[in-house]
């Protein structure tokens, strides 16, 4: 038991660290931008004493983007090391599976029916979007389970198939994007490639008590992520119904996913990079691991959506645009490492 | 080859002239049914051509009549554009397919697209005045950069490059350099130059495109066909290889240019057409067999009979508009990867 506690400390210590740092970059997220805003200023734009054009920029257009990046980033990293929990596979990861181009592509198809532009997202589109999301991640998740089935689900199998769902809704969003205006093409094509678009109180609103029941659900079911990392036999003989528990924690994964990539675009390699960190930090008790990477997850992308505002200024470079820049490399050295 | 040792010599022989009498018969099939389609594809767009006036703008071209005009400018040079894409996508994959004995590998899942888009980008950015030539020239390059980061990240990674990590290391780097070039694009505001390119498919075919598919195709079919026997060894393993006094390091290295050379001329004028050089390969193995003598030549017809008639239906789809035809190749090339994949046993 004084492993146990060894390993609890170690997180309380971590995890604080890490908000630590994210609050920091919180607070320097909110002072940088096309307009710069003074510490000052914010504080007393805050507690509702600052100028009308402080609080425009501030509580109308920074701050419901850094919620949304905190909540995407939880989202998709949680999402990750779920579906890295259940395919038994370090490289999985909803991007390269195809999940999030499923969502994309039923994010694609409502706008273009629907909305007719990316700019005039009408207030129930919001609410329909996440809705959407979900239902193409779960028919990407789907097609790939069952295209993937043979005997079983063999985790090699599984991720080749993914591979193969992403290139046909890739294909597939291709075909909707150039029926739309050049404009909105382009904005199509940011957004797809992970961009908090669009990001206003409503979204946030409609999206936190998605994530936020989900959330707390995948850490609770973390210790049948456990006994599955086991293998199947041992987590059988433990009791577990192997084959229910994995669907629903895949559902739940894609849940996330989904959910996440209506809102915030497809950030690839995200849910892939932050289970890895967090599982060399902590260790692969998911009890501890699924806390750990939803935080690191929002970290991640609230860092690198300050750094997108920032770095070539002012030019705004869309976040999975950063998290793939850094995080490809990391990808590669993992598979140039495995067997 | 246990087969093969037990055959008399008789037999053998006859199996050899069967082989060659099959792949005759396909090769002839194939180039008709091409310029049978061929006549289609011009007969068919916006402006109704009949297959007579096409017959004749060949045999009698007459410079003041439109459609003549139209066939000889627009349309001819589109179709054998397609033909010429078509055969150096499907040969460039079979010679990686031959190379490194995994079925999965393809100039479409290498990143190659991604790297001649993102040479694409940082041409137009740095370089807002390049001439076509310039472009296709870099995108040439770009595509080359895809194809050997892959096979880097192949030859260095622990247990070589199998068909997973073939496909997951292509993915990543594609994602990668597609991330840095969509960065680039923004910031130099290039992005609907690329949005144009990444539609592009085969619309903006021309006679000059047709020189540069015809000088890198000569290039990279002769020095295919050069060493299509010692890739028909190679693909028996690297020991058999070597143990026929093989040098298979000189084999790899020629097999690569020839890879660049297709590939590169290929992407840089047609942009992201996928999924050809994994299927047709295939295929073409299927009907013949395991020599690369005959599976190359056949490949490049088949590919090119392929991308002929993926182009007309991506221009029947939905008339008058245009369907992008690598949409076309990906809705043919998906369910067939899938196939492979299905079968893959070889673990990471």
């Amino acid at each position: 038991m004084n492993v146990l506690r060894e390993k609890l400390h170690r997180f309380i210590l971590i995890f604080s660290l890490l908000l630590i740092m994210t609050i920091i970059v919180f607070i320097f997220s909110l002072n940088t931008g096309v307009v710069r805003i003074a510490p000052l200023d914010v504080f007393k734009t805050l507690i509702g004493m600052g100028t009308d054009r402080d609080q425009l920029v501030l509580v109308d257009f920074r701050l419901p983007r850094m919620v949304l990046s905190l909540l995407i980033g939880a989202g998709l990293a949680t999402a990750g090391a779920i579906l890295q929990g259940v395919a038994k596979n370090d490289l999985a990861d909803p991007g390269i599976l195809g999940i999030n181009t499923g969502a994309g592509f039923a994010v694609i198809l409502f706008i273009y029916f629907f909305q007719g532009s990316m700019n005039s997202i009408s207030t129930l589109g919001i609410f329909l979007l996440p809705l959407f999301g979900l239902v193409g991640a779960v028919t990407a998740a789907l097609m790939i389970y069952l295209l993937a089935w043979k005997k079983g689900i063999d985790p090699v199998r599984l991720i080749l198939v993914g591979i193969g769902v992403n290139a046909a809704f890739g294909a597939a969003i291709i075909i909707f994007q150039l029926k739309m205006n050049p404009q909105d093409f382009m904005q199509a094509a940011v957004w797809l490639s992970g961009d908090i678009w669009g990001a206003n109180w409503k979204m946030v609103s409609v999206l936190t008590p998605l994530i936020l029941l989900l959330l707390p659900f995948a850490i609770y079911k973390g210790h049948i992520l456990n006994q599955l990392n086991l293998g199947e036999q041992v987590a059988a003989g433990l009791g577990l119904k192997v084959e229910k528990e994995r669907r629903l924690l895949l559902l739940i994964s894609v849940g996330l996913a989904g959910f996440s990539v209506a809102a915030g675009g497809g950030i690839a390699f995200l849910g892939m990079v932050a289970p890895h960190i967090a599982r060399r930090l902590i260790g692969p008790r998911h009890q501890l691991l699924l806390p750990l990477t939803a935080l690191l997850g929002s970290f991640l992308v609230l860092l690198a959506d300050t750094l997108g505002k920032n770095l070539l200024a002012p030019t705004q470079i869309p976040v999975g645009i950063i998290v793939a820049v850094f995080s490809a490399p990391y990808f590669i050295y993992l598979l140039m490492k495995a067997k | 080859m246990n087969e093969n040792a037990t055959l008399s010599q008789h037999d053998y022989k006859k199996t050899i002239l069967k082989t060659s009498i099959k792949g005759i018969i396909l090769l002839i099939t194939g180039l008709l049914l091409i310029i049978i389609l061929i006549g289609f594809s011009i007969a068919y767009g916006a402006a109704d051509i009949k297959l007579a006036t096409v017959w004749e703008s060949v045999s009698h071209f007459n410079p003041d009549a439109s459609s003549h005009q139209i066939i000889r400018e627009i349309r001819l040079p589109r179709a054998i554009g397609a033909v010429l894409t078509g055969a150096l996508l499907a040969v460039s994959g079979a010679v990686m397919q031959g190379l490194t004995r995994n079925p999965l590998a393809s100039p479409s899942i290498m990143g190659v697209t991604e790297g001649a888009a993102f040479a694409l980008v940082v041409t137009l950015s740095f370089f807002p005045a390049a001439s076509i030539i310039i472009l296709t020239f870099s995108s040439f390059i770009g595509a080359g950069l895809g194809v050997v980061l892959v096979f880097l990240i192949g030859a260095f990674s622990k247990g070589g490059l199998t068909p997973v990590k073939l496909a997951l290391a292509g993915t990543a780097v594609g994602a990668m350099l597609n991330a840095i070039s969509n960065a680039i694009a923004l910031h130099f505001q290039v992005a609907k130059d690329m949005s144009f390119w990444y539609a592009g498919g085969l619309t903006m075919v021309n006679w000059g495109s047709v020189k540069i598919l015809i000088t890198a195709g000569i290039i990279g079919l002769l020095l295919a066909m050069f060493i299509s026997r010692s890739i028909t060894i190679l693909s028996l393993g690297e020991e058999v290889s070597k143990g026929l006094g093989q040098n298979t390091l000189l084999v790899k290295s020629l097999g690569v240019i020839v890879v660049l050379a297709l590939t590169g001329a290929a992407v840089s004028i047609a942009g992201a057409v996928g999924f050809i050089g994994l299927v047709i390969p295939h295929i073409t193995r299927f009907m013949i067999g395991s020599d690369y003598r005959w599976i190359i030549p056949l490949s490049a017809v088949f590919g090119g009979l392929l991308l002929v008639l993926a182009d007309i239906a991506a221009r029947m789809v939905n008339a008058p508009f245009e369907t992008p035809v690598g949409a076309i190749t990906a809705i043919i090339g998906v369910p067939f990867f899938l196939y492979l994949a299905r079968g893959e046993r070889r673990g990471l």
